[in-house]
């Protein structure tokens, strides 16, 4: 699949990087996929092409147990972009993976939201690229 | 080593819509800089600016609209308001090293009527993860980083709004502000969520305008009109992993300290001042929250009395109001004002001992700050 280059695997017009995509299309298939330094051992995110920690370009990806904890949130009350004005209230966490990475995502059914709450991943299908989610009680 | 100074500042009127091009806007406050201090505008050789992305006019388009007859050092810096002391540190570091006499530090932004900062989509490798899911704009980083900090640090919203009830009061009596209508605790809470826990009222209003600082060596800023305010110390300082982009913050581990806690030390340190020494503190405050995190990260108060501390009106922090009653000016203008203080010109919102000021430029995992004292 990574070997399709007509198969753009992210959102449109956000950037994705050859560093990227295989995290991408990794959603697509609803997996999440990180990059792992051979040198110090230590997940990573957002993908690049070296480790934030050792500066090693040593790396292999798989796939990672996306459950994780809330470390903050918010509640965004005035949309910044049209497309999403219709979402509004929608609830945006940071969440620290088991697995050792931080990641911010939107949070589904965010009642009761707190900090340390379980969270569990959901994959959001917008059609052309695939959204990692996370939803309350793993 | 030659000591520098900041021998004068000046701006333009902040507006909604400014009807100008940058670049007029930036050289009006310029000009008006170099007439402050009494020096003429031709002895100015080196010029420093900043902005995001491209919402501004470079050095070398200022020195052209400011007919200079050559230019010894320039530098632009795209990096927000993390830049004012950034470049405050650069100007006087250049100065000191002889690379110039006379450098401009400015900013200027068409920012309420132009590209707004606010909900820019910065370049760089991180803004694919966060703005197609809608967290897309600063006032969201901010406050995710907010709730932790009031958490952790046992404050809470009520402590937001001190800091926005005691900066609405200073920017009542500051006639250049664009909020100056009295808020109080109630208003604070009437003002709109906007990324909860921050309210309209947590937010810096955007504003179109430039404001400007000269800075020169101590001994000639001695001579020029105005009394010197000296750079005793000013430094930038990010920590481990400060992410791709100005927005990226994932790879931040703890989001209830920012860079303040980080150059604190050396801050002071180069300043042969302590932090018990500081009579007045402009803090970079594009959100109330940053003003707390900056309080306890420079060791004005202790983690956690922060929102004591500015309801006590014990150290004057902002007296311009911030940048939330003054406009956002992305921190130039806090840098201009802790100058004013220094200087004793800042008629009745000046602070009574005004021989140490503090100034911050940004409000998250990197950013920069200066110690300005009296020339004593």
């Amino acid at each position: 699949m990574l070997d399709t280059p007509t198969t753009a695997p992210g959102p449109p017009g956000a950037g994705t990087d050859d560093d990227s995509a295989p995290f991408w299309a990794a959603l697509r298939e609803e997996r999440v996929e990180l990059q792992r330094c051979t040198d110090c051992a230590r997940l990573r995110f957002p993908p690049m092409g070296r480790c934030p920690w050792c500066a090693s370009a040593g790396q292999v990806r798989e796939d990672v147990d996306a459950r994780g904890s809330v470390y903050s949130w918010i509640v965004v009350h005035r949309a910044f972009r049209p497309e999403f004005a219709a979402d509004v209230p929608y609830v945006v966490a940071t969440v620290d993976l088991d697995a050792g990475p931080r990641v911010a995502v939107r949070l589904d059914r965010p009642d009761g939201v707190d900090f340390g709450a379980r969270v569990a991943p959901v994959f959001h299908d917008h059609g052309a690229w695939t959204e990692l989610r996370m939803v309350l009680g793993a | 080593m030659r000591e520098a100074a900041v021998a004068g500042v000046g701006y333009t009127g902040f507006s909604r819509a400014s009807g100008r091009p940058v670049l007029d806007l930036a050289a009006e406050a310029a000009i008006a800089a170099c007439e402050d201090a009494g020096l003429p505008v031709r002895e100015v050789d080196g010029i420093a600016s900043h902005m995001v992305g491209s919402d501004s006019e470079n050095a070398q388009a200022l020195a052209t609209a400011l007919a200079l007859p050559g230019l010894r050092v320039v530098l632009d810096l795209n990096q927000a308001g993390h830049a004012p002391c950034n470049l405050l540190a650069h100007a006087a570091a250049a100065v000191s090293a002889g690379l110039a006499e006379h450098i401009v530090i400015f900013r200027a932004l068409n920012g309420r009527s132009g590209p707004k900062v606010g909900s820019a989509r910065f370049p760089g490798r991180g803004g694919q993860f966060r703005y197609p899911i809608g967290y897309d704009a600063y006032p969201m980083y901010i406050a995710m980083w907010a709730r932790r900090h009031l958490h952790e640090t046992g404050q809470d919203v009520r402590d937001l709004a001190a800091v926005a009830v005691a900066h609405r009061a200073y920017a009542v009596r500051n006639e250049r502000a664009v909020r100056r209508t009295p808020l109080d605790l109630d208003g604070y809470f009437a003002s709109p969520l906007v990324a909860d826990p921050f309210r309209v009222a947590d937010c810096t209003p955007e504003v179109d305008g430039a404001c400007a600082l000269l800075v020169t060596g101590l001994d000639r800023a001695r001579d020029l009109r105005r009394p010197p305010a000296r750079i005793a110390a000013a430094a930038y300082r990010a920590g481990p992993r400060p992410g791709l982009d100005i927005g990226d913050h994932v790879l931040t581990d703890d989001y209830t300290r920012n860079f303040t806690d980080l150059l604190r030390d050396e801050l002071f340190g180069r300043a042969g001042v302590t932090p018990a020494d500081v009579d007045v503190a402009c803090l970079y405050d594009c959100f109330t929250s940053a003003v707390l995190m900056s309080l306890e990260g420079l060791g004005l108060c202790e983690r956690g009395a922060a929102g004591d501390l500015v309801r006590s009106g014990r150290l004057p922090v902002n007296p311009h109001g911030g940048l939330l009653g003054e406009g956002y000016l992305h921190g130039m203008n806090t840098l201009a004002e802790a100058v004013l203080q220094v200087q004793g010109r800042s008629g009745d919102r000046q602070a009574a001992r005004h021989d140490v000021a503090v100034v911050t430029s940004g409000a998250l995992m990197d950013g920069s700050a200066a110690v300005l004292t009296t020339d004593r």
